[in-house]
């Protein structure tokens, strides 16, 4: 059995090396029903890709020679879906130890043999925001990543040119883990607060150190540069605006303060994520220019999810918030095409709405929607072609493009599509997911035994 | 004088919506007639255009040709249809209410060996969850409680009621083995194969002397009964007590197990102990056994469907596929969600297996009819007939599709309010007042 494994793995190395030789493609998808996005719906329409993008769009385009072309006569094509908020595709998730680690970044450990990015691709996604955990107030920086499941270099996967960005995180999380679980600060959304005031002080020092030492060595040329701290170039970086925050919060009231603090050190791009309460200061969230990145319907898992609301997505996209739903879920982004339908039924959204949740809006709170997120000449091809309108329940993706390259069939791929068989687990036994599991990877890493045990009963975001 | 009336009658009608405000709408019985609906009735077809007749708790009429009572309230479904009330088969509705917090957690009691518990007792009929989630439709759950390897008795329950014994369907009542398992319980679990495996043996060997001794208890009890003069009554055991309904076939037993190996053994476990009453619930890998489980002719509770599959290597869409895979194999299926916040997403688990093989037909009894039937109350819920409690629900179309809004939910005939905290808060939210204008006190 083990031997057969291990044989189908290496024919289906063999196979995927052959299949994605070419980082960019060519293709011809015709007669398609095309969701733009942007645009609007266009029947009956055909989209040109060359080198990796969208090279035209409309009805009776000419085919080109010897280009492969997929008959989308009676399917749906949409932009490829982005999950601004997720964990996949990574070996680790937090390092939580110390309430400030702004130096790490998850980009260090990208693990490509990831089967969930597969998965992700096999529910439409083609672009993944992955993020540090929420163990620290200041976490790690975050990873923009195209799912190009069968490449093996980490560094394929990193989506080129996309703005760096930091994970912060608000409430529960980090009090549990600092506060209550190391006897510092914060113990309190109070100290929460300080925390991110004292971080960003600090960096402000740092910073006026550094620009009199640039200014002292024009006129002294053996001039004593400050300690580098790699923590408080960080810092430093988001204060300038070269790093967006992405921000895990729930309540009102901590939304409200992180937009003060945010204020007052001259930063001015935000997202919120989760933000469960953000439907309560939806209009103090609009006048600051915040965008906000929700679940459809999760809630009551923690306290601080009580309050929640189905339609936040609803009164945040009415009161002018630029909102997406996301995942952090390795379950819940395979089908993120159905979580956006929910945005219809709950708060009344049009279908254009709906789909801008998972397409252009997480595309603007990236900072990628100049390339990715809708459908329009001179855009990466990434592309999800499903059997019937995405958001209705009937609907099955049935293949996902990305950068012109189809890296999900689902009427080609075989069953097995791990590229390699972990040798520490040389005998596959099943997981018992039970009920309690989908949910939750952005405290993993947090003291693992304790953590396990509260996770058999609650597995929190 | 004039402006004395004047300012009574702009005082009165300022208060007018602050009455209103403080009218709390409740649920409501009477006599109602629904008509020219699409009925979906599950077990007799459909019905265009037909008229189906609620009195007091009961279905009384439905058809094309129904005389409406001069006392009924009419509620015109025109180009509306009318389901029977979703079941959802396995739950911790009403059993908890914030997941983190422990002190609102009560499915979970102390030890491995807790049959003589009982979930309904722990069921808040207040729980602010509980109409977030009727109002997609769902009326009826099995809530149950977990942990350990006997963690208590699962309660039928439907979605509304005061207090638990009203809300108690059928006096349904099953008793939960959580089976061992032979497979890992996370990607986090790193134990070798082998300690796996003893650590299942282990267990199986407990199991196997609970129940030794639940039948020998089952025999002095039996004995005693039968000649309380002459014989022993047994000692007091409560878990053992609490068996004996299993042990005589009066109570089901419903053994959560999902992966493929400790099906085999459940089944081989069910056999040797003569079980007649067996629900296996959960059933991930049901698939891959799926003959076994029909020629066993044990009934499944399967999901939730919205789930990974259980091996890395399996197929993306083998937990979407499971439950069209069983019934192919000629399993009795019913959906359940594993859920309590979410309850409300079970004609989404329901879609979702459709879609992937199951068919809507087979999904939309998979929540209807087959629970009911599994459950042993199909003469009182499951479909739409004459005779069976009001459990139902009317929406504007395929109740599958998220985009589809329900209209009125009854649940034994009471007409609920389409009412609840995540309503009421968007309600409030959508435009806030103030918007953005401090309040004057604040400057």
């Amino acid at each position: 059995m083990l031997r057969a494994n291990l044989l189908a793995c290496c024919l289906l190395l063999g196979l995927t090396c052959t299949v994605y030789a070419q980082q960019k493609g060519d293709l011809f998808i015709r007669n398609g029903t095309v969701l733009t996005v942007t645009n609007g719906t266009l029947p009956n329409t055909d989209i040109l890709i060359r080198n990796g993008k969208i090279a035209a769009i409309g009805q009776h385009l000419e085919v080109p020679d010897g280009i492969e072309v997929i008959d989308a006569t009676g399917l749906y094509v949409m932009p490829g879906i982005i999950d601004a908020h997720s964990h996949i595709a990574i070996s680790n998730v937090n390092e939580a130890t110390n309430p400030v680690t702004a130096e790490v970044s998850v980009g260090d450990v990208l693990n490509p043999y990831d089967i969930r990015i597969y998965r992700a691709l096999a529910g439409g996604v083609t672009v993944s925001h992955v993020m540090h955990g929420s163990a620290n107030v200041i976490g790690g920086q975050n990873e923009t990543i195209k799912h190009r499941y069968g490449e093996t270099d980490p560094d394929a996967l990193r989506m080129e040119g996309a703005p760096r960005t930091i994970k912060f995180a608000l409430g529960e999380n980090p009090i549990r883990v600092h506060g209550r679980g190391h006897n510092v600060t914060p113990l309190s959304r109070m100290g929460v607060e300080f925390i991110i005031r004292d971080a960003f002080q600090k960096a402000q020092r740092y910073m006026e150190a550094w620009e009199r030492y640039e200014q002292e060595r024009k006129r002294n040329p053996r001039a004593v540069p400050p300690p580098y701290n790699e923590r408080l170039e960080v810092l430093a970086d988001i204060l300038r605006g070269n790093i967006l925050i992405h921000c895990h919060s729930y309540r009102a009231d901590e939304i409200l303060m992180l937009l003060r603090v945010l204020k007052d050190f001259g930063i001015r791009r935000v997202v919120f994520q989760h933000a469960n309460e953000a439907f309560k200061v939806a209009p103090e969230l609009a006048a600051f220019g915040a965008m906000v990145s929700v679940f459809a319907d999760w809630w009551a898992y923690k306290f601080e999810v009580y309050y929640s609301t189905a339609y936040n997505a609803a009164i945040l996209t009415r009161n002018g918030v630029i909102t997406s739903i996301n995942s952090d879920s390795p379950e819940l982004n395979r089908h993120l095409y159905h979580e956006a339908a929910k945005a219809i039924k709950y708060g009344g959204l049009t279908e254009d709405e709906a789909l801008a949740l998972i397409t252009i809006n997480p595309a603007r709170q990236l900072g990628i929607e100049d390339r990715v997120g809708s459908i329009e000449v001179g855009k990466d091809a990434d592309l999800a072609i499903f059997s019937a309108h995405p958001l209705s329940i009937y609907a099955v993706c049935k293949k996902t493009i990305v950068d012109g390259i189809v890296r999900f069939d689902a009427d080609r791929d075989p069953d097995d599509m791990r590229l390699r068989v972990d040798p520490e687990r040389p005998v596959e036994l099943a997981i018992r997911w039970g009920d309690h599991q989908h949910h939750q990877r952005c405290l993993e890493g947090v003291d693992l035994i304790a953590f396990l045990t509260q996770t058999l009963q609650s597995v929190q975001p | 004088m004039k402006r004395l009336l004047l300012l009574w009658v702009i005082g009165w009608l300022l208060s007018l919506p602050a009455a209103q405000a403080t009218d709390m709408p409740k649920a409501r019985r009477g006599v109602f007639a629904l008509t020219n609906a699409r009925i979906i009735t599950v077990t007799q077809g459909v019905i265009e255009r037909g008229t189906l007749i609620i009195r007091n708790d009961r279905i009384v009429a439905i058809g094309t040709d129904v005389e409406i009572p001069p006392d009924a309230e009419i509620i015109d479904c025109t180009g509306l249809e009318i389901y029977p009330g979703f079941i959802d088969s396995g739950t911790y509705l009403g059993l908890v209410e914030i997941r983190s917090l422990p002190e609102t957690r009560d499915y979970r009691e102390q030890g491995d060996l807790t049959p003589h518990v009982d979930a309904l007792t722990a069921v808040n009929p207040n729980s602010v969850l509980i109409p977030v989630n009727r109002v997609n439709g769902i009326t009826t759950v099995l809530t149950e409680p977990e942990g350990g390897l006997l963690p208590g008795k699962a309660a039928l329950i439907n979605l509304f009621g005061y207090t638990p014994e009203q809300m108690h369907v059928g006096g349904v009542r099953l008793m939960v083995l959580d089976f061992p398992s032979k497979g890992r319980r996370g990607p986090w679990d790193r134990r070798k194969p082998e300690d796996i495996e003893k650590a299942f043996r282990q267990a199986m060997e407990k199991l196997n002397e609970v129940w030794d001794r639940a039948e020998l208890y089952a025999r002095i009890d039996s004995a005693y009964r039968a000649n309380p003069e002459k014989n022993p009554r047994p000692l007091y055991v409560p878990a053992l007590q609490a068996l004996l309904p299993v042990l005589r076939g009066e109570m089901p037993l419903m053994i959560k197990v999902d992966l493929a190996p400790d099906i085999l053994e459940a089944i081989q476990w069910v056999k040797k102990r003569g079980l007649k009453r067996v629900i296996f619930s959960g059933v991930a890998e049901g698939w891959r056994v799926a003959d076994k489980i029909a020629e066993a002719g044990i009934p499944c509770l399967v999901g939730p469907i919205l789930s990974l599959p259980t091996r890395e290597s399996d197929r993306y869409d083998k937990a979407y596929a499971n439950a069209g895979l069983l019934h192919a194999a000629g399993v009795k299926i019913a959906i359940r969600t594993g859920d309590a916040a979410n309850v409300r997403n079970l004609p989404y688990h329901a879609g979702f297996a459709a879609v992937y093989g199951l068919g809507r037909e087979a999904a939309l009894r998979a929540i209807t009819i087959n629970p009911a039937e599994i459950f042993g109350v199909d003469d009182l819920i499951g479909s739409l007939e004459v005779g069976k409690k009001a459990n139902l629900f009317v929406a504007d179309g395929d109740p599958f599709e998220p985009k589809t809004q329900v209209r009125y939910v009854f649940i034994d005939g009471y007409l609920i309010p389409m009412d609840n905290r995540q309503l009421r808060l968007y309600q409030e939210f959508l435009h806030r007042q103030p918007g953005l204008e401090l309040h004057p006190t604040t400057h």
